[in-house]
């Protein structure tokens, strides 16, 4: 067996939701060049939809992987379902991954939740409880 | 196309040495231990690869050869015999360099643990050791100087017969692991005053699970392997005649080559340090002439090695990467960062490594694609974007 499901590969090879959103409501960034990833995640949101989300990464097959399915993820849900959204979730959408690479998909989840705290912070809206003193994982 | 570029992780047995093996199936099956006839048709073929062996390294005796089952049994062997053998001569610390394979580095730990002192060399920053550190660190109590014969990733070629000068005249013994340079460089172990080397047969065209610990008569070696009396009753295990038949027939045919290899191969890999040297802020780690022959290592930043090494491999390309996202740890190569590389440059670094089957074609396709992958990645990167951007500092200069 390969290291990667065809799913993960697929996701490295196309990576969905590539790019920037110069005007976004809210944009997330984790993991430092010192680990060996970044993720910066930036969304638009209207009427409480996330309708575009964009993504870079600087990392390994994983993290592009695991970076390009939560967008898929989290692309037209509201912002209570994107708050859902487990690093589980994105592991399951791609059928798993190597228990080294848990992690890639723990910051997948912490960049989208960090991009979310940035929104309710610049928009001033109420925070939801589980937002409240978030703190990125250690990488 | 497909281009296989990573002979520094394993090589492909060459014919040469694939016959042999098949030979000593069919004719030469025998336990070279049992008295009747096949065991001694076996016994012979056995002799004559351990004359191999010796010849290729220049050892006196074909008895300084002892057949291992790789390169980390013979490192790990070298290193516990030094150590445990002078203890009781007082004789309590160890030096080595912090670019060793992990087979030197997790052995050294180990004997750490049993109380030994281990002093651990950073070499400059070309990736060698410097001859002043290791004259500067040895002490009245030094057993043992290890110091790779050149290194696996990097490719940098320690040097060796001015430390094996050195340990002779202060008396202490020297090890070396020479499992990339076995085969591809010339190796003396009497001119170069090595007293124990190790080796490894699939790194040079042989077979997987054989290998080499060559050790000076009048070093006591202590056994690994308890058992049968096999290898002068140092190392037990009934012996394993295809593999070392092979082996020996692989690194004759090496050292018979060696100039010419040499020649071919170094042009290839000139060839790949020009073609990507353009790329900015990118860096060939290791010195670029004191280095193996078939070795380039580069990094490139703002991106990440793994994510190279998978693309290049969907074109075919197969090579290796340092990043921590390839190891089963979370850090980076060990051996990058040791000899003063960033962390970061780590991160984003690509080995290739060549042989004399790779041609200038490949090297050409591989230079074309690691361009625009490393391109491809660079825009994906919000860390290239940061450096572009003057957000975060370069650690390669353009």
């Amino acid at each position: 067996m390969s290291l990667y499901t065809d799913k993960v590969m697929d996701h490295f090879e196309n990576p969905r939701n590539v790019g920037v959103i110069e005007d976004a409501d809210g944009v997330g960034e984790v993991g430092n060049p010192l680990c060996g990833d970044i993720m910066k995640m930036y969304l638009k949101i209207e009427d409480d939809v996330i309708t575009d989300v964009k993504f870079k990464t600087f990392g390994c097959g994983s993290a592009i992987a695991t970076s390009s399915m939560a967008t898929e993820l989290i692309k037209g849900k509201t912002l209570d379902e994107a708050l859902e959204l487990t690093n589980k979730a994105v592991v399951d959408a791609l059928d798993g991954l190597p228990a080294r690479k848990i992690h890639c998909s723990v910051l997948a989840e912490d960049a989208i939740k960090a991009a979310m705290v940035d929104y309710y912070e610049r928009s001033g809206r109420e925070m939801p409880e589980s937002l409240v003193g978030f703190e990125p994982h250690e990488d | 196309m497909r281009v296989y570029a990573d002979n520094a992780a394993t090589t492909y047995m060459s014919d040469v040495a694939k016959e042999k093996f098949i030979e000593c199936l069919d004719k030469y099956n025998g336990n070279p231990n049992s008295l009747h006839s096949d065991g001694q048709r076996t016994q012979e073929v056995l002799d004559e690869a351990r004359e191999t062996v010796a010849k290729c390294i220049n050892a006196a005796k074909a008895n300084e050869i002892y057949f291992t089952s790789g390169g980390s049994e013979a490192d790990n062997q070298a290193l516990i015999s030094a150590a445990r053998g002078l203890k009781n001569k007082g004789k309590k610390h160890l030096i080595t360099s912090n670019i060793e394979h992990h087979a030197i580095l997790h052995t050294m730990a180990k004997l750490e643990k049993e109380g030994f002192e281990v002093t651990y060399l950073k070499p400059q920053k070309n990736g060698i050791v410097d001859v002043k550190d290791v004259e500067d660190a040895i002490r009245e109590d030094t057993a043992l100087v290890s110091i790779m014969f050149a290194n696996n990733e990097m490719g940098a070629i320690q040097p060796i017969p001015e430390i094996g000068a050195l340990c002779k005249s202060k008396g202490v013994l020297f090890h070396t692991d020479a499992v990339q340079a076995a085969a591809h460089l010339p190796i003396d172990v009497q001119a170069m005053n090595i007293d124990m080397l190790s080796m490894s047969g699939h790194k040079f065209h042989g077979p997987k699970g054989i290998g080499v610990l060559y050790a000076r008569n009048g070093i006591r070696l202590i056994n690994i392997i308890e058992g049968g009396a096999q290898e002068r009753g140092k190392r037990a295990g009934t012996i394993n005649v295809p593999a070392i038949a092979s082996m020996a027939v692989a690194l004759k045919d090496g050292c018979d080559h060696m100039e010419e290899n040499m020649a071919k191969v170094s042009k290839l890999r000139d060839r790949l340090i020009e073609g990507l040297k353009d790329i900015p802020y990118s860096q060939l780690n290791g010195d670029p002439v004191k280095r193996l022959p078939g070795n380039v290592n580069f990094s490139f930043e703002g991106v990440e090695g793994e994510s190279l090494l998978l693309h290049l491999d969907m074109y075919g390309i197969e090579c290796s990467s340092g990043s921590a996202c390839t190891s089963e740890s979370l850090d980076p190569s060990h051996v990058l960062t040791g000899m003063g590389v960033p962390v970061e440059a780590a991160h984003g670094s690509l080995r290739f490594s060549f042989d004399v089957e790779n041609t200038e074609e490949e090297v050409d396709y591989i230079i074309e694609k690691v361009h625009s992958v490393v391109q491809r990645y660079r825009d994906l990167s919000p860390y290239w974007e940061d450096l572009v951007n003057g957000k975060r500092e370069h650690c390669i200069p353009e």
